[in-house]
């Protein structure tokens, strides 16, 4: 058997890619207070939806689970039978949670308005970095009192 | 068929580069042969928006994650802690975090002083210069003075202390416990042509900066002004020895896909604890029915990976977060050992700085700390920004049911059969990763966190592969030498974490560089009589 190269799979179907949007939605409301959108905006969901298309065969598991708690219709649920289903979904199924969770994140949180929120700007680490202070060398001289601490060896 | 050479190195990572730049001065005609090709500073996930996210997917450090075109499979289903590599230029120091720790004294003295595992047949003097050389090299930051260690140079000044190593440095003085700002291979000032930290905080996966030490960009521009050859997209499928039992070159397939056979005076494995006993495994023949230089039956046994616990705190107040080297210091209270902890040997704490945003939201919510729905938002702010993690090295004693083997039916897009792992965490490591993480628990509630866990084994922590072709001067006990030649094939060396008695409780990478600088001088020291 050699590597299996990623296969050609069936694209998510409209309903799926319904779901997969409520789900999101759910997971990460928007904030009318915070001034922040929800993981099922239009532009957010877009790219949750292309990570989504990269590998279709792994999110339908996670949705199915998801229905299946939900009993058949998780985006007709209220708000907080989402959340109790969505922490059951965690406990009995951490992988394909964990999926879930991990698409949705990798999207909302390098959108400009929600990493402002946050104090960041909304940019790449390179080519401007961060500062990191330096720090109080002298907390050492304690550390350097007590003398060696290893054992020696030929 | 190739025209012949000197010497053939395989694999291009943090050994490879080393043993190539060494062996260059003698003017041999050398090439080395790599799997993965270069990887672009631009490549470089910190270049991007996405560069949280592409610690997933193209720059996951587990190989049977990231399915890039180089990587070969790994069958790690029993096996609770998953292998981390890369298959490029530079190897594992692409995805390293650049913590730069040396092996103690101790290290090399087990059986000796605490009567497990077996003594290495070299010491750490034998290896100090080499040491010192390699920090030279890669370019290692540090402060001088560390009492965990005898005394050693420092080529540039340590990265900085931050909020992170501030807070957790009084809590270590508080408790009386050692702590010191780790050694990193990060460049704290310009260094032979690399640019200086500017704290993008993603070392580990890829430094667009320069500032972290991969072998591409410090020992591969010296050895490749110096002409040693370096060929890239090249697989290695095996070994071929004459009717002499001696190395007579390398099969291996081109970038093409065209497959090609190498001859060499000199075969050099530099493929690290799985790569390398993967190929022996492989190079069945006649003279070696089970395997090169497997004379011993040690070849793929004593894996040792360094079970990783992972410690993870809280605070009110905001700590570096997702800015700075992600290493900040280390302690090593707990190295040495004490026979009253209820298990021998120790392990090094390195302590983090933070995550980003996606890492915060992800950690959060699979812990359950950041809820789904209503109150993530609120719990997302609470956590960002104000979060530590500790690693814990434990010390891994070598067992022999431990082991790398050849997958039956897996194989690579090449066909060659892929490596398999069996790994049980054995019962002294276990005691230790209990102790450590009460330890850590009891630092970071020193430091005012608030909310404190731990997770052991970490699942995709497999970065450290030793012991698979152990060194030793019995040659029905080891695999190769005291100076990293095989006991059974004259012109076979190997340079690689698979050479490691016992593991240490530090990460391995600069050793594994040292003892590749140790065993190209002694083919350079005995070129007249290498192979008798």
């Amino acid at each position: 058997m050699s590597q299996a190269p990623h296969t050609p799979a069936e694209p998510l179907r409209h309903d799926e890619q319904q779901l997969l949007r409520a789900v999101a939605g759910s997971m990460i409301p928007a904030s009318p207070g915070l001034g922040l959108p929800g993981a099922d905006e239009p532009a957010i969901f877009a790219g949750i939806l292309a990570i989504a298309g990269r590998d279709p065969v792994s999110v339908r598991e996670p949705l199915r689970l998801l229905q299946e708690l939900s009993g058949g219709a998780f985006a007709a649920l209220d708000a907080a039978r989402q959340a109790a289903v969505a922490a059951e979904f965690r406990v009995r199924y951490p992988d394909p949670f964990l999926f879930l969770v991990n698409i949705t994140a990798r999207c909302y949180y390098r959108d400009d308005r929600v990493m402002r929120s946050l104090g960041m700007e909304p940019r790449p680490p390179f080519p401007l970095g961060f500062e990191v202070e330096q720090g109080d060398w002298t907390l050492l001289d304690p550390v350097r009192a007590r003398g060696p601490i290893f054992r020696d060896a030929p | 068929m190739n025209e012949p050479v000197d010497v053939l190195i395989i694999g291009a990572g943090a050994s490879g580069a080393a043993v190539a730049w060494s062996l260059a001065e003698t003017r041999m005609r050398i090439l080395c042969l790599e799997q993965g090709g270069w990887v672009q500073s631009t490549d470089y996930p910190s270049n991007g928006r996405d560069w949280e996210s592409r610690q997933m997917t193209d720059f996951h450090y587990n190989p049977n994650i990231r399915r890039r075109p180089a990587d070969y499979p790994i069958n790690e289903d029993a096996s609770p802690i998953k292998v981390a590599n890369f298959n490029g230029v530079g190897g594992g120091t692409i995805l390293y975090a650049g913590h730069f720790p040396r092996l103690h004294p101790s290290d090399f003295r087990v059986r000796t002083l605490d009567g497990v595992a077996d003594d290495w047949p070299i010491g750490y003097s034998t290896l100090e210069s080499y040491y010192a050389e390699n920090d030279r090299m890669m370019g290692v930051a540090s402060l001088a003075g560390d009492p965990a260690y005898p005394p050693k140079p420092s080529v540039m000044p340590p990265i900085p202390l931050g909020k992170t190593g501030q807070v957790l440095g009084r809590a270590l003085n508080d408790l009386g416990w050692h702590w010191w700002p780790s050694d990193s291979a990060i460049t704290t000032r310009d260094y032979e042509g690399r640019a200086k930290c500017i704290n993008l905080g993603h070392c580990i996966a890829g430094c667009a900066q320069g500032a972290k030490a991969s072998t591409d960009i410090t020992y591969w521009p010296e050895a490749l002004r110096a002409r040693v050859e370096l060929r890239t997209g090249c697989r290695v499928r095996e070994v071929s020895v004459n009717a002499q039992g001696m190395a007579s070159g390398v099969t291996y397939y081109d970038s093409d896909g065209i497959e090609r056979f190498q001859p060499a005076e000199v075969v050099i494995l530099a493929c690290n604890g799985i790569g390398t006993p993967r190929i022996l495994l492989n190079s069945k023949s006649a003279l070696f029915p089970d395997g090169l230089a497997n004379s011993s039956g040690l070849v793929g046994k004593n894996l040792m990976f360094h079970p990783y616990a992972t410690v993870q705190a809280y605070f009110d107040e905001e700590l570096d977060g997702y800015r700075g080297p992600h290493i900040a210091i280390w302690s090593q209270e707990f190295y040495e050992t004490d026979s009253s902890r209820g298990f021998v040997r120790g392990y090094t704490f390195q302590c983090n700085r933070g995550t980003g945003p996606v890492m915060n939201a992800i950690g959060g919510m699979r812990t359950g700390r950041i809820p789904w729905g209503e109150g993530h938002h609120a719990a997302c702010r609470r956590l960002f920004d104000r979060m530590s993690s500790t690693a814990v090295i434990c010390e891994d004693l070598p067992e022999e049911c431990n082991r790398v083997t050849l997958d039956p039916v897996l194989t690579d897009s090449s066909g060659i059969p892929a490596p398999r792992i069996e790994y049980r965490i054995g019962e002294n490591t276990q005691r230790m990763a209990e102790h450590a993480v009460a330890r850590a628990t009891e630092m970071y509630v020193a430091a005012g966190a608030y909310d404190v866990h731990a997770e052991f084994p970490m699942r995709y922590a497999g970065w450290h592969l030793m012991g698979t072709a152990r060194m030793g001067l019995d040659p029905a006990r080891s695999v190769v030498n005291e100076w990293g030649r095989s006991h059974d094939v004259k012109n076979l060396f190997i340079v690689d974490g698979s050479v490691f008695v016992t593991s240490g409780g530090v990460n391995p990478t600069s050793t594994i560089q040292a003892i590749a600088l140790y065993v190209a001088d002694n083919i350079k020291n005995r070129l007249s009589n290498l192979f008798d």
